[in-house]
């Protein structure tokens, strides 16, 4: 990996004056705030930006406030290790807290953001190489060439969505705010994500994601799953994402499962929803969501380990996943 | 015997008490190391420094038919542009495999084969001069396995070998085997396989060269062989020896992966020839990628004949190596894959053919056990399978069929001490194997694997009948003693081993001692950090030397004091009469008296292995002063539904003969089975054979290797019996603990879930593959089935020692193959 390009750093000091610079940057202008994902895709030459905005220590975006109860809103600026840490998210949002200790190591989650790793590049295995790597193969679709080396004849990028975060807000209904100099807005996080490797956010380039708003979590539960070569550093190359509502009965009244980290956007299957909703968990409705998943899940050789033991892994881990739900049900003691 | 760390004096073999040797105190160069203050060699910084980056290819085989330097060479800030024509000689580190150039000259092998250097007044601007850099290629055909490389003659990756991609074809034959195998009651064949993997040192390869005012040339260069380097760059450079000094910096991690001359250093020399100017290379972790010179990827069949009690009647071993473009070590690893099969059990007959390919990938050559972690995973499967097969406990069988001490092998291999005995039994007692060998639920299981390792290499890489290590020993008259040395300290602390085996025999604080060492100007020749030699040479180099000036000082105190030369004692930082300790003057003054009566103090001391019994064409490989001794026992859970392999904890026992410092050396044994859990569960040298053959994955993140968290339980015994031939009695450490954890832990996965991965790394894809296939009836094994077919030259053919043989060829029954 070579040393960074020259680039210039500008240090906003609020929202609107960061927007504002990215604005007038235009087409090389990037935002960046810990700067995990585009600092070593910037010494690949993956992303070349001639203006770099720096929007991590801004203080508007590194608020928490609200609880389980009211809804919690975050900042996108949070730190990984914060989010973690924060006694809030730990009481009433433990599913996510333990997802983003999941994410990398300890020094990289204390630099990494929120809102960085929902905005995470999707990965590769033939982009996130070096420049001199990819000349050896031509370069690939989503980056100097036009051929997608996962599946060739594909005019689409299959890069996969690589956040462990991304999963558990698309199945516990996350929002997101996007900000920009002509305004704000509140995106779903389920529309959010495009299948696609290279246009992988349904978002402006100039829009700047400020909050993430988690819905009450009254009611709900939710649990995330990472399979993955080692205990820490790596990419998921699956992630299972669940969230339940359920009646006092125990009757599961709402569910979401979310596949991760096998596809260029988080796979929703509604299929093993379906399978949940109307009865409690059981072993047989579980089984029948963890296959329903196994159907849907079409991982590709693009990431660590074989692609048809990943497809082969969504069985036991979204069966791991919903028993622990099951599990989570079941009156303490 | 176990050691006891509480033990504060030990006797020596000569019944003195050890006041250094056996007592952990801290590296020599410790606390710079810890503060970050240790100058490695990227942190050379020199004035009017330029930097130095290489182009390499982008095409894993092709003519080159044109390079266009023109544009880079008129980039401001570029000072030179050199290609293969400038530097028209090749090298390489065995004498037979002189077939690397520092750049490409007519054609490139694998995707990232230098072709041009460039030097520049930083890093950027030689960055983008190489891109600026016109190559024309013409593609030949690529060849990228074993199998292809045996079948598909032309065309031919080297010019040289044993015809068509073969690099190297060896057959020899130790007594005879057909009737071993009819004296055999059970005759096994398996079939392994053993990817390649690379060493990641954590420093990348940098070097500095300043060819100065007076037409001298210096190189810093994290190298673990500053000699070799040191040959390659008369020989390539056109200067004489004597206007070249090669320094080795302090380096961060070597593992075999810095023991090659390689592109770089060349080139970077030249280019401050060229230029005037020093030139700094630092490689990308990329490069590192492409220098490799790791494990080679080796496909195995074994035959091997049994009597029931677990007794070997023959055994019939045959290796496929992927050698990678480039020679590099690789006839030495090719014989590494069939030596050391006989050192641990009886194996009364024995034949060995072994084939080197050359592929359009990155060269293997040595890594940590060089070429023995493969043929041995796959005898300690073996013999797990045969344990199984005839009903018998796995530990039981071994200790029963060791290699007796003071023997000499099938293959004339000399055997001196050995504990392997011992080491079994420490781990099946510590691990509480006999209560959980076959016995632990489904899912948890427990295998034990041993071996063996040479202590330094008993012939050196190119013909000569030198020492293989020097020591000089200077004494001032303050007192002060510096030791000098060739060896290169790459982390193992050979620095510290020569201070304290000085320390020993002086009777001083080897923190009193100056080390200079890996300097080819200043220091001695030592032939470097590679097999396992430097503690045995050096330290027995070093013994001879302190021995010398002890003489010396003897024979002044004694003469002053008036006391018998056999009454003095050095210690503490004294001389004196060990009958009357108050008789006695300080080290300083004992060396003022030598100096007065001899003159300025120094002496020398050096090294030369014992000869080798065995006299026949191959019998360079293998032989060593001593072997080190190995077992483990690796306790692993087995997620079935999954695949994935967690070792929770691994007893190895080692045999060091004597520990010169027991801290460093459970360092090694822990850190070699850290390595070897990387081999075991998940490293991969891979490349993309449809893909333009390009590697995998060249980066830290995902080429894996484990984390702390991967990281088990170790329980070390060390079994010290010291060995005649070793400092003090001590053998190696540094390489030989790495080789039993893989067979280890595969043993295990099958105590744990009844099925067999005959090959390494052992993912969770292969063995849920072998579960299933289990499940549905068919043979519970994930492995490769079967070796290539190829023609073997006709066996080079020795009657064993029992046989009455004199460890020479059988007159007129063969003809050896080409060397």
């Amino acid at each position: 990996m070579m040393r960074l390009p020259k680039f210039s750093y500008l240090v906003p000091r609020s929202v609107g004056d960061a927007v504002k610079m990215r604005g007038d940057a235009g087409a090389s202008g990037q935002y960046v705030a810990g700067g995990t994902d585009l600092y070593p895709n910037m010494k690949r030459r993956q992303q070349t930006p001639q203006t770099v905005i720096a929007v991590g220590r801004l203080k508007e975006l590194r608020r928490v406030e609200g609880d389980g109860a009211s809804g919690l809103v975050v900042g996108a600026g949070v730190s990984l290790t914060e989010l973690c840490e924060h006694p809030v998210v730990q009481r009433d949002y433990p599913a996510l807290a333990r997802a983003a200790r999941l994410i990398s190591t300890p020094t990289l989650r204390n630099m990494g953001t929120l809102g960085g790793n929902l905005l995470l590049d999707t990965r590769c295995n033939y982009y996130d190489q070096n420049y001199e790597w990819r000349r050896g193969i031509n370069f690939c679709l989503k980056k100097d060439g036009d051929t997608c080396w996962v599946a060739p004849g594909s005019s689409k990028c299959w890069a996969v969505q690589s956040s462990d975060l991304v999963p558990w807000m698309v199945a516990t209904g996350a929002r997101l705010r996007l900000v920009s100099t002509v305004g704000d807005r509140m995106v779903t996080a389920a529309g959010f994500y495009n299948d696609d490797g290279i246009d992988y956010l349904h978002k402006r380039p100039e829009e700047l994601l400020t909050e993430i708003h988690l819905p009450p979590n009254g009611g709900r539960r939710s649990v995330y799953r990472k399979l993955r070569r080692r205990g820490a550093f790596d990419f998921p190359v699956l992630g299972v994402a669940a969230s339940i509502e359920v009646a006092d009965d125990e009757t599961v009244l709402d569910a979401k499962v979310v596949l991760g980290g096998i596809a260029p956007a988080p796979l929703e299957v509604r299929e093993a929803a379906q399978a949940l909703v109307g009865a409690p968990l059981d072993a047989e409705r579980i089984a029948q969501a963890a296959e329903a998943c196994y159907v849907r899940a079409r991982p590709l050789d693009n990431t660590d380990h074989l692609m048809n033991w990943r497809k082969q892994m969504t069985r036991p881990f979204v069966t791991r996943a919903l028993a622990e739900l099951q599990a989570g049900m079941r009156p303490q003691g | 015997m176990a050691t006891n760390k509480n033990d504060d004096n030990r006797p020596a073999a000569n019944g003195k008490d050890f006041k250094v040797v056996g007592r952990p105190f801290r590296k020599v160069d410790a606390r710079s190391k810890c503060t970050g203050q240790t100058k490695f060699a990227d942190d050379i910084v020199l004035p009017r420094m330029l930097y130095a980056k290489l182009l390499r290819a982008d095409e894993p085989h092709a003519r080159i038919l044109r390079i266009d330097t023109s544009k880079a060479e008129a980039l401001p800030g570029v000072y030179a542009v050199i290609t293969g024509q400038d530097l028209p000689d090749s090298y390489g580190i065995l004498p037979v495999s002189q077939d690397e150039h520092a750049l490409c000259i007519d054609k490139v092998r694998f995707v990232g084969d230098p072709v041009a250097a460039v030097a520049a007044v930083d890093e950027d601007t030689a960055f983008e001069a190489i891109n600026l850099i016109e190559v024309e290629y013409e593609r030949l055909q690529t060849i990228t396995s074993i199998e292809e490389a045996v079948m598909v003659e032309e065309p031919r990756v080297q010019d040289y070998g044993d015809g068509g991609n073969v690099h190297k074809k060896v057959h020899l034959e130790f007594g005879d085997l057909e009737e071993g195998f009819r004296e055999a009651d059970l005759v096994r064949e398996d079939v392994f396989f053993y990817e390649g993997n690379t060493h990641l040192p954590l420093e990348q390869h940098a070097s500095v060269a300043h060819f100065d005012p007076d037409r001298k040339l210096t190189l810093w260069t994290s190298t673990q062989t500053p000699h070799y380097v040191h040959r390659a760059l008369a020989k390539t450079l056109s200067l004489p020896a004597a206007h070249i000094r090669v320094i080795a910096t302090p380096n961060g991690g070597g593992f075999g992966g810095k023991s090659d001359p390689f592109n770089h250093e060349v080139a970077v020399c030249k280019l401050s020839m060229v230029t005037g100017r020093p030139v700094k290379i630092t490689l990308t972790r990329e490069e590192v990628f492409y220098c490799h010179r790791g494990r080679h990827p080796v496909l195995m069949k074994s035959r091997i004949g049994v009597r029931k009690d677990g007794s070997i009647t023959a055994l019939d071993f045959q290796s496929f190596l992927d050698g990678g473009a480039y020679g590099s070590y690789g006839v030495a690893s090719t014989f590494y894959t069939g030596a050391l099969q006989t050192v641990t059990y009886e194996v009364p007959r024995y034949r060995f053919r072994g084939l080197r390919a050359f592929t359009n990938k990155p060269p293997c050559g040595p890594k940590r056990g060089h070429g023995t972690p493969q043929p041995r995973f796959g005898l300690e499967v073996q013999l797990d399978k045969i344990a199984d097969q005839l009903g018998l406990d796995p530990a039981e069988m071994r200790l029963k069929h060791l290699v007796a001490p003071d023997s000499v092998t099938a293959n004339y291999l000399r055997i001196g001490s050995m504990g392997l005995g011992k080491c079994i039994e420490k781990v099946v007692a510590g691990s509480d194997w006999k209560n959980k060998y076959r016995k632990l639920p489904f899912g948890r299981g427990v295998g034990l694997a041993c071996s063996s390792y040479i202590c330094g290499a008993g012939l050196p890489i190119y013909w000569n009948n030198m020492p293989h290590s020097g020591v000089q020993l200077g004494l001032d008259r303050q007192g002060g003693v510096r030791v000098q040395c060739g060896s290169t300290d790459i982390g193992q602390g050979s620095d510290s081993v020569l201070a304290y085996v000085v320390a020993e025999v002086l009777g001083i604080d080897p923190f009193d001692i100056r080390v200079l060492t890996a300097d080819t100007d200043l220091t001695p020749v030592d032939l470097g950090s590679y097999s396992s030699r430097v503690t045995l040479m050096t330290g027995n180099a070093a013994i001879q030397a302190a021995e010398r000036a002890r003489e010396l000082l003897s024979l002044a105190v004694a003469e002053k004091l008036s006391v018998p030369i056999e009454n003095l004692a050095f210690a503490e930082r004294r001389v004196f009469d060990v009958e009357n300790p108050d008789v006695g003057v300080t080290f300083a003054e004992a060396v003022v008296l030598a100096e007065s009566k001899f003159g300025t103090i120094g002496t020398v001391g050096s090294y030369t292995p014992p000869r080798s019994p065995g006299k026949f064409k191959g019998a360079g490989v293998g032989p060593s002063p001593a072997y080190s001794y190995s077992a483990a026992v690796a306790e692993v859970d087995v997620d079935a539904e999954t695949g994935i392999v967690t070792v929770e904890r691994i007893w190895i026992g080692h045999d060091i003969g004597q520990s010169i410092n027991p801290m460093l050396v459970m360092g090694q044994v822990e850190g070699g089975v850290y390595m070897g859990l990387g081999e075991a569960l998940m490293e991969e040298m891979i490349y993309r054979a449809n893909r333009n053959a390009v590697h995998k994955f060249p980066s830290m993140l995902e080429y894996k290797s484990p984390t702390t968290l991967e990281m088990c339980d170790v329980v070390t015994y060390l079994i010290e019996d010291a060995d005649p031939n070793g400092p003090f009695g001590a053998k190696e450490v540094g390489q030989g603990p790495l080789l039993p954890v893989m067979p280890a832990v595969a043993n295990a996965v099958y105590d744990a879930v009844g099925v067999r991965v005959d090959e390494v790394p052992i993912t969770p894809e292969k063995v849920l593959a072998a579960l299933r296939a289990k499940a549905q009836g068919r043979e519970a094994r994930f492995g490769p089935k079967d070796v290539p077919r190829v023609d073997w030259p006709a066996p080079l053919k020795v009657l064993t020692p029992a046989e009455g043989g004199d460890g020479r060829e059988m007159p007129g029954v063969a003809v050896h193959s080409r060397d």
